[in-house]
């Protein structure tokens, strides 16, 4: 034998083997026990997290020097769909938000009435899961106030905020729309509010016009844009894929703290 | 003679204790499932800037598929410079990606999956290290075999270590004072970065404690230093690698396993 097939021979076997372990690799990644198992680190991180983090601890908030000129979107960047686009056509004249779920007193409120409420403005970085980041200026009415004047039940433990766009179009019925949730702690925070105002200008379609969450100290996809209903449950396990979000559905963490 | 026997010549002293052998094989696991999920996480925005937010249009590092002649060719830049990387970086098997598919953990693309790997493990390394820096600390391994002596430190007994690592010549049962140098450097330096930089990526503990990413110049450049540790700390594990080839890997294997049997010293080696 010469040296160039037994050359050939041991390429191709350890080629062989590293496709075999790769493919070992992506096995035990497919594998429902072992993605229970690794997702049992987001418990461990909330609790970690909740730990050093007090409830009224604020994000960094930057001085209009620092807001991004190149603000990225992404997910939706205009919703489908007659409905949406007859509430645009009218400036959202016609859009009402409702509030709604585990709440002594439903509410129906129009952008004038949100206006009117009580109001924050910060200037905060937004955090993409996928890692960038980028400044920006919002103003928009706190949550606490809104759900102080709804009057939450004492059964009510998560905020669900029901969406306008469909993410994804191949999944049936409810399942494609976006939604989000956060517990209790970040809807009472002091910088978690419903934006209308986007860099001191009306909320730009790409951004969630009419109404987007911002809840600071999570990662972008939690900010849920298009905010049509915000709902109060005990728990999001009937809603959709029952993860408790959009992407949560498809393998992200509820808590995006990380 | 061997220099790992003891005085008291009753029992030798392993030359790796088990505490060493037990923190050294989970990092090993560890690194390798970070580094893999960590290349994933990475390829979702193939990209790395300086400051708190990223600058899209000027990034220092970015890796992308662009189109030339009929097809696609990747690209990979630096600062100024720009390179084709076709194959490997920017574009691999066809697809667009930052890092290819034998590098990731998982290999298919999925951020969701990286990051369940990453944030398992790092728990994992974290709590690894934190008990081998107790252990270090509480049974004098750090202050014992880490540690230089200010004799090892002097220009000539390094120059002389020097020499013996170029002539791939090296004394087996105790550690060189590169050897040591360098073990600090990671334990100490490397390792506590490439925790701190990851912490100073998450928006929750960003509130918790500003300086997280205050300390690096903003969540990008945390990011930024998060990928170039990974890049150096890769490079040790490489170089890692070859001196324990270099140095009789199957008496070094062993030691590293179970810990007593001293190595056969290879051909060539002073006695």
């Amino acid at each position: 034998m010469t040296s160039i097939p037994r050359r050939g021979l041991l390429t191709g076997a350890g080629s062989a083997l590293l496709s075999l372990t790769l493919a070992g690799c992506d096995q035990v990644s497919r594998n429902r026990g072992v993605r229970a198992t690794l997702a049992r680190a987001e418990g461990l991180t909330m609790a970690a997290q909740r730990l050093i983090l007090s409830p009224a601890a604020l994000a960094r908030e930057f001085t209009p020097a620092d807001i991004s000129p190149d603000f990225r979107a992404n997910g939706s960047l205009r919703p489908a769909g007659q409905a949406y686009q007859d509430l645009l056509a009218n400036s959202f004249a016609d859009w009402r938000l409702q509030v709604e779920g585990l709440v002594e007193r439903p509410l129906s409120l129009s952008l004038d009435d949100l206006r009117s409420r009580p109001a924050r403005t910060q200037i905060t970085r937004h955090d993409c899961v996928e890692g960038w980041s980028s400044i920006g200026q919002w103003t928009g009415a706190r949550l606490s106030a809104l759900l102080e004047e709804a009057g939450l039940k004492p059964q009510a433990r998560y905020i669900v905020f029901h969406c306008a766009d469909r993410l994804d179009a191949f999944a049936a019925g409810d399942r494609g729309l976006y939604y989000e949730s956060i517990d209790l702690v970040d809807a009472f925070h002091e910088q978690t509010i419903l934006a209308y105002e986007m860099n001191g200008e009306t909320l730009p379609v790409k951004h969630g016009a009419p109404l987007r969450l911002r809840v600071e100290r999570q990662l972008g996809y939690k900010h849920a844009k298009y905010v049509m209903r915000i709902e109060a449950v005990e728990s999001f396990a009937h809603i959709a894929g029952g993860q408790g979000g959009f992407w949560e559905d498809r393998g992200y963490e509820w808590y995006a703290g990380i | 003679m061997d220099e790992t026997q003891n005085n008291d010549a009753k029992a030798p002293a392993p030359r790796h204790r088990l505490p060493v052998r037990l923190t050294h094989w989970i990092n090993v696991l560890a690194l390798l499932v970070l580094l893999g999920s960590g290349l994933q996480i990475f390829n979702a925005h193939p990209a790395l800037y300086w400051g708190h937010a990223s600058t899209f249009a000027e990034p220092w590092v970015a890796m992308t598929a662009e189109p030339k002649g009929p097809g696609l060719a990747g690209f990979t830049q630096v600062g100024a410079l720009k390179v084709e990387t076709t194959g490997v970086l920017g574009l691999s098997n066809g697809e667009r990606r930052g890092f290819p598919a034998w590098t990731t953990l998982p290999g298919y693309r999925s951020l969701a999956e990286g990051r369940r790997w990453h944030f398992f493990f790092a728990w994992l390394f974290v709590t690894n290290g934190l008990a081998y820096l107790a252990w270090g600390l509480a049974s004098g391994h750090f202050s014992r075999n880490l540690f230089p002596q200010s004799a090892e430190l002097t220009p000539r007994s390094l120059w002389d270590e020097i020499k013996d690592h170029a002539r791939l010549r090296f004394h087996h049962g105790r550690y060189n004072a590169l050897q040591k140098l360098t073990y600090l450097a990671v334990v100490f330096g490397l390792l506590p970065l490439m925790v701190l930089s990851g912490l100073g990526m998450s928006p929750g503990v960003n509130a918790a404690w500003p300086w997280t990413f205050e300390l690096f110049g903003g969540r990008q450049s945390a990011r930024t230093i998060h990928f170039l540790s990974a890049l150096a700390l890769t490079a040790f594990v490489l170089v890692h690698i070859a001196m324990v080839l270099a140095s009789g890997p199957i008496g070094q294997l062993r030691a590293m396993i179970t810990g007593g049997a001293a190595p056969p010293r290879p051909p060539g080696t002073p006695s």
